[in-house]
Order: structure tokens, then sequence, then C-alpha cells
């Protein structure tokens, strides 16, 4: 457990409660980042300048991340590309017929206390271990 | 206006969050998924961080009639368990176990110039369409 980060882990993930309070306190909105991504393709054309806008967000955060702390965060490279590519199908095809994902279910469903949220939850952290512990079985990955 | 520079915000907010717990690095995400190997349980402490903020603060917003800048929360209402629900967190679970990431970090890893990142992004998408061609709602 050497790589064990839990103050900055405890902090990020409290930026990220406060993210999602402030979306959901003004503009009533859930923060569920595939609904978002999803919603900027489908929603009605007024509906899509805020998703747009919050994913836009996301990507300059990292960026001012980096600019703060003057840590250039690495960026893994020489991944299995079948692997990003058939895994982020995966991801994009269950989030929408689950109705979320990690922010969605994780964090504002289970704040919610909503039951779907809990099981949906333990669900994709189960079948997420399933799946590393058996990539590393058959030796796809390290 | 107002509600487009608040998603804005807090968009920035979130990106920052992942980046400073780390979450933006899907070899740190897989060592959580990872139980048998070299554990690092750092995301549940990005959990709980995020849920001890949440689960105060969503009490006495949702208690209010209206959020500041719109009419009505959109909130689902939906409660039963179903089959979609479990069959779909359980692929979402494959694909974040085969790659690392989850939507918000495979967004954010392009302020990183992930290349990754956006063969991720891209992949999701293509996720989304062919879920409303396969399952019909």
């Amino acid at each position: 457990m050497e790589n064990f980060t839990p103050i900055s882990a405890l902090l990020g993930g409290a930026l990220i409660g406060v993210s999602v309070s402030v979306l959901l306190l003004l503009n009533g909105r859930m923060a569920g980042i595939s609904g978002i991504m999803n919603g900027v393709f489908v929603a009605p054309k007024k509906e899509e300048v805020w998703r747009i806008l919050f994913l836009v967000g996301l990507v300059l955060g990292a960026m001012l991340f980096q600019f703060i702390t003057q840590d250039s965060l690495s960026v893994r490279e020489n991944y299995p590309l079948w692997l990003i590519v058939c895994g982020g199908f995966f991801v994009g095809f269950g989030t929408r017929m689950g109705s979320g994902c990690t922010s969605g279910h994780g964090i504002c469903g289970i704040a919610n206390f909503s039951k779907r949220s809990i099981f949906a939850t333990l669900t994709f952290m189960a079948s997420g271990m399933l799946t590393v512990f058996t990539l590393k079985f058959f030796g796809a990955v390290s | 206006m107002k509600n487009n520079l608040v998603a804005l915000f807090a968009g920035i907010l979130f990106g920052l969050g992942l980046a400073l717990s780390q979450m933006i690095d899907p070899n740190k995400v897989l060592h959580f998924l990872d139980v048998t190997g070299n554990w690092d349980p750092s995301l549940a402490f990005v959990m709980m961080g995020a849920l001890s903020v949440t689960m105060v603060s969503f009490r006495f917003i949702l208690k209010r009639s209206n959020p500041i800048f719109e009419t009505g929360f959109h909130v689902s209402k939906q409660t039963a368990l179903s089959v979609p629900l479990i069959l779909g967190a359980a692929t979402f679970g494959i694909g974040w176990g085969m790659t690392g990431y989850c939507p918000g970090p495979a967004v954010a890893s392009l302020g990183l110039f992930s290349v990754e990142g956006v063969v991720m992004v891209v992949s999701i998408y293509a996720g989304f369409f062919a879920e409303r061609f396969v399952v019909k709602k």
C-alpha cells in the first residue's frame, strides 16, 4: 500500500463534493458525468450549452492544477490500445444502460440515499475488481 | 447565462478535485481495483471525501422548493431496482477495469493532452450511440 495517498484523496474528494453541491444548489442539476456527456448530443439545443461548459471546465480544471502546482501529472503511454477501445465502449454502453457512472451513482445517488445507486455502485466496483483480476490472471496487463 | 457560468465553475472544481486526488491517473484507479495485488485504497477515500460533503449539503439543498437559478430540481425519481441497472453497471465496471477510466477522468485527462484519453472519450461515445440503437427505451 505504498501508493496510498489518503490526505490528497480526501481533499480532492471534498472538492468534487463541493462541485456537485454547487451544480445542484444553483442549477438543480446532478453532476452525473456520463449523463452530461451523453446529453451534449441528445438534449435540445438550449440545454446543450451548460453541459459543454461543464465538460470544458473539467478539462480546464486539470490544466489549472498542472499550472498551479507546476507539477506535470504523468500521462500513461504504451497501454494496450485494444483495452482502451473496447473498455471505453463498455464504459459508454454500460453507463447509459445503467443510467449513471461513478459520479452520478457513486456520489450524487448515494448522497440522495437512492437504493438504485447503492446497488449500481456495488455492482460496478465488484465487476471492475473482477475484471482487473481476470486481466492480470491471463497476463493481459501487468 | 448565469447557469452556464455555474456549470463552467463546477466543472473546473470537479477537474481540480480529480487532479488533486490523482483519480485522473488511470493506473491509480486500477491499483484500487486490484484488490489481490498492491492495493491502493485511495479511491475509497475520494468517495468518502465527496460523500462527507454531499451527504450534508444535499439534505439542505433538496429541502428548498427550487434551485437558485432554475425552476425545479432535475433529480431521478426512479426507485425500483431493474435488470438494465444491474447489467449496465456490471458492463460499465468491466470497461472501468479494462481501462482505469470512468467518464469524468477520461474527459479531464484531455487537459493533460493524453492521447489515450482522446481514444477513451471517442470510445465512450461509440458506446453511448450503440446503446441507443440496441436498447429501445
